[in-house]
C-alpha cells in the first residue's frame, strides 16, 4: 500500500468517524457541516475529472452546480405548489422524489456540459478558462433576470425531498445518503482513471501530439470527460439545493466556480481524495476562522496563497509526496 | 424609439466601453508581457475607487482624488507584484488563477475591514456636473462626456507609449522574447514591476472615474473584471488594439442590448413577456457575442495563434 492510499483511507475513516461522534454527542450542526463537506467534495470530484485527469481548467463549473440546483428547485417547487410544469403536448408534473430529481439534474447538466464543451473545447489554455467563466456568468445573469423561478431571490423549498425507504428529514439519514453517493462516485471515478478512456485522457493532457500519432482524437475524449465532469457536479448541485432547501443564482456565480476549484487544488489536483480533503479543510477553516473573525476570508486568502506558493500539490501532494508521472 | 435617445445610448455605450478599455488594457498587457492571468485586477480597480473617495473626503478636490487613485493603485500593484505575482510567472495558469483568487479574498475583505461594508460616495465636482447640449439638441451629462474624452486620451497616450517610447519598445520586446531582452541588459524584473504597476494605475483610474457615477463599495471590481476578461478574449489576449475594439464592442452591446432587445421582442410579443425575455437576453448578450467571436476566431479578433 503506498502513502497516498493510506492517506485516502485515513480521510475516509475521519469522514465517517466525525459524524458518528456527532450523532453520539448529539451535535446536529456538525452533521450538517459533514453533509456540506460530502456534497461540496462531490462537486470537486466532478471538476477533478476535467481538471485533474483531462487538464481542462474549467472556471465555469458553477454552471453545472447551478443547473443541478435549479433542476431540484424547479421540480420541487412545481410539486409543492401542485402546478404542472407543462400541460401540452404532454403533462409533466413536478416531483419531490430524489432519484427522479437526480436523474433530471444529471441529464440537464450533462446536456449543458455537452453544449458548453463543444464550443469551449475549440479553444485551449487561457481562452478555455475565460470562455468557461463566461458561460457560467451567462447562466448566472440568466437566472437573475428570469422571473419565473424567483429571479434574484431564488426559490425556497419547504420540505426536503424524499428518498424511498429513508427519512431524509433526519439529518443523519440525509448525511448517510450523501456519503453513499460520494463514495459510489469516488469508486467510479477511480475506475474511470484506470480505464483505457482515463489513460487516453491523461495522455491527451500530457502530450496531445503523441496521442494523435497513435490515432486517438483528443477532442472527443475531452468532450466526454467534460460531460461526465459536468454531470457529477450537477448531481452535487441537486444535493446542495436539498441540503439548504433553497436555490438562488449565487449557485451559478463565479465565486462558486472558484470555490469548487479551490477544493480540488487545496486537496491536490488529480488525486482521488483531493477534492474530499480540500472540501473538508475549506469547511473546517470557514467554520474555525469564521468563529475568530468576521473577516475570516482574509485568512482564507492567505492560507490559499501559502498553499499555491509553498505547498504545491495541495494537502495530499504534500503528505504523500510527488506523484510519479511518465511525461 | 427616437434617434435622440438612440444617440444618447450610443454615447453611454461608448462611455462604458472606454472605461472597460482602461481595465482591459492592464490585463492584456500583463498577459501579453508576463503571460499571467490576474484575477485580482478588479481589486486594483476597487483600490483606486476607495483611494479616490478617501482623498476626496479629506481634501474636497476631485483632481487630488484622481491623483490619489492613480498613485494608490500603482503602489498596490507594484507591491503585489513584488510580493506575490513575481513568483507566479513560471507557474501554470491554474496556480495563477488560484493565487490571484486568493488575492481577491484578501484585498476585498481587507478593504471591508478598513472601510466597513457601507458604500462610500464620490461626488462629481461642480465644474463637471450638469449637462451639455450636443449638436442636434441632445442633452448629455458633462461628466460622462468628460469620461469618454479622458478614456480616449488615455488610450491614445497608451498607444503612443507602446509604439513610440523606449519603455514601449522594451514592453514589446518583452512580449516577443524575454530571454533575449534580459541578455541585452534590460532589468526584466524591474520592467515587469513597471508594466504591472502601469496596468494597476489604469485600473485604479477607471475605478475612480466610474466611482463618481456609481457607489464605491467592496466587490465593485468583480463584475467589471469579468467584463474586462470578455473584452480581452474577444479582442485577442495580449493585443492593445484588440482590447480597444473589444471594449467598445462590449460596451455598446451591453448598453444597446439592454435598451433595444426588449423593444425588439415587443414587436411580436406581449409587452410584459417581451420585457422579461428581452432583459434576460440582454444580460446574456455580451457572453453570446464572446461565444460567437470565439467560434469564428478561437484566438480572438486580433489574437496571434499560439
Amino acid at each position: 500500500m503506498n502513502r497516498e492510499t493510506i492517506i485516502n483511507l485515513l480521510i475516509a475513516l475521519g469522514l465517517i468517524a466525525v459524524p458518528l461522534w456527532a450523532i453520539w454527542a448529539d451535535e446536529p450542526f456538525i452533521i450538517t457541516l459533514a453533509t456540506k463537506v460530502a456534497i461540496l467534495a462531490l462537486a470537486g470530484v466532478g471538476l477533478n475529472i476535467a481538471l485533474g485527469l483531462g487538464g481542462l481548467v474549467s472556471f465555469g463549473h458553477a454552471a453545472f452546480f447551478g443547473i443541478g440546483g435549479y433542476a431540484m428547485g424547479i421540480l420541487a417547487s412545481h410539486a409543492q405548489n401542485y402546478t404542472p410544469m407543462m400541460e401540452w403536448p404532454l403533462l409533466i408534473e413536478g416531483t419531490k422524489s430524489m432519484p427522479v430529481i437526480w436523474l433530471v439534474a444529471v441529464l440537464a447538466s450533462a446536456l449543458a456540459a455537452l453544449l458548453i464543451g463543444v464550443l469551449s473545447l475549440r479553444t485551449s489554455g487561457v481562452y478555455f478558462i475565460m470562455i468557461t467563466l463566461a458561460f457560467g456568468q451567462m447562466l448566472y445573469y440568466f437566472a437573475i433576470s428570469w422571473p419565473a423561478y424567483g429571479g434574484e431571490d431564488g426559490l425556497s423549498i419547504y420540505v426536503r425531498n424524499g428518498f424511498p425507504g429513508l427519512n431524509t428529514l433526519d439529518p443523519a439519514q440525509f448525511l448517510a445518503l450523501c456519503y453513499a453517493v460520494l463514495f459510489v462516485v469516488l469508486f467510479l471515478s477511480s475506475r474511470l482513471a484506470k480505464s483505457a478512456f482515463g489513460l487516453a485522457l491523461s495522455g491527451a493532457r500530457q502530450n496531445e501530439d503523441r496521442l494523435r500519432t497513435v490515432g486517438i482524437e483528443p477532442f472527443r475524449l475531452r468532450l466526454v470527460a467534460f460531460v461526465i465532469s459536468g454531470a457529477v457536479t450537477g448531481l452535487a448541485g441537486a444535493l446542495y439545493a436539498d441540503l439548504n432547501r433553497f436555490v438562488s443564482p449565487t449557485m451559478f456565480s463565479w465565486h462558486m466556480s472558484g470555490e469548487i476549484m479551490v477544493f480540488v487544488i487545496l486537496g491536490g489536483v488529480a488525486r482521488l481524495f483531493g477534492p474530499v480533503a480540500g472540501a473538508a479543510l475549506f469547511i473546517v477553516m470557514e467554520h474555525l476562522l469564521g468563529g475568530i473573525s468576521e473577516y475570516w476570508q482574509v485568512f482564507l486568502g492567505l492560507t490559499l496563497l501559502g498553499v499555491v506558493l509553498f505547498a504545491r500539490g495541495g494537502l495530499i501532494g504534500t503528505l504523500a509526496g510527488r506523484k510519479v508521472t511518465h511525461d | 424609439m427616437s434617434a435622440l435617445l438612440l444617440i444618447e445610448q450610443i454615447l453611454n455605450g461608448l462611455q462604458s466601453g472606454v472605461m472597460l478599455f482602461l481595465m482591459a488594457a492592464g490585463l492584456t498587457l500583463v498577459f501579453g508581457v508576463m503571460g499571467l492571468i490576474n484575477l485580482a485586477h478588479g481589486s486594483l480597480y476597487m483600490v483606486g475607487a476607495f483611494a479616490a473617495a478617501g482623498a476626496a473626503a479629506a481634501t474636497g478636490s476631485f483632481v487630488v482624488a484622481l491623483v490619489a487613485a492613480l498613485a494608490a493603485a500603482a503602489a498596490a500593484g507594484a507591491l503585489i507584484e513584488m510580493l506575490v505575482i513575481r513568483r507566479l510567472y513560471e507557474r501554470d495558469h491554474l496556480d495563477q488563477v488560484l493565487a490571484t483568487f486568493a488575492l481577491i479574498l484578501i484585498l476585498s475583505e481587507g478593504t471591508r475591514w478598513l472601510f466597513g461594508s457601507f458604500p462610500l460616495y464620490l461626488d462629481v465636482p461642480d465644474w463637471l456636473s450638469g449637462s451639455v447640449t450636443l449638436p442636434g439638441g441632445i442633452q448629455y451629462p458633462l461628466y460622462r462626456l468628460a469620461i469618454i474624452v479622458v478614456g480616449l486620451a488615455v488610450a491614445a497616450g497608451l498607444f503612443g507609449l507602446i509604439s513610440r517610447t523606449r519603455l514601449g519598445i522594451r514592453i514589446r520586446a518583452g512580449e516577443a522574447d524575454r530571454e533575449m531582452i534580459a541578455a541585452l541588459g534590460v532589468d526584466i524584473s524591474k520592467l515587469y514591476t513597471m508594466v504591472f504597476a502601469l496596468g494597476a494605475a489604469l485600473a485604479g483610474l477607471a475605478g475612480a472615474l466610474v466611482g463618481a457615477i456609481q457607489s464605491v463599495q467592496v466587490g465593485m471590481g468583480e463584475p467589471v473584471l469579468i467584463l474586462a476578461f470578455v473584452v480581452i478574449v474577444i479582442g485577442g489576449i495580449g493585443s492593445i488594439k484588440g482590447a480597444f475594439i473589444g471594449a467598445l464592442l462590449v460596451g455598446l452591446t451591453e448598453t444597446l442590448g439592454g435598451v433595444l432587445l426588449p423593444q425588439l421582442f415587443g414587436l411580436f410579443m406581449d409587452p410584459s413577456a417581451a420585457t422579461t425575455v428581452g432583459a434576460s437576453l440582454a444580460s446574456m448578450a455580451i457572453y453570446i457575442l464572446m461565444a460567437v467571436v470565439l467560434i469564428w476566431r478561437p484566438s480572438g479578433l486580433f489574437g496571434v495563434r499560439a
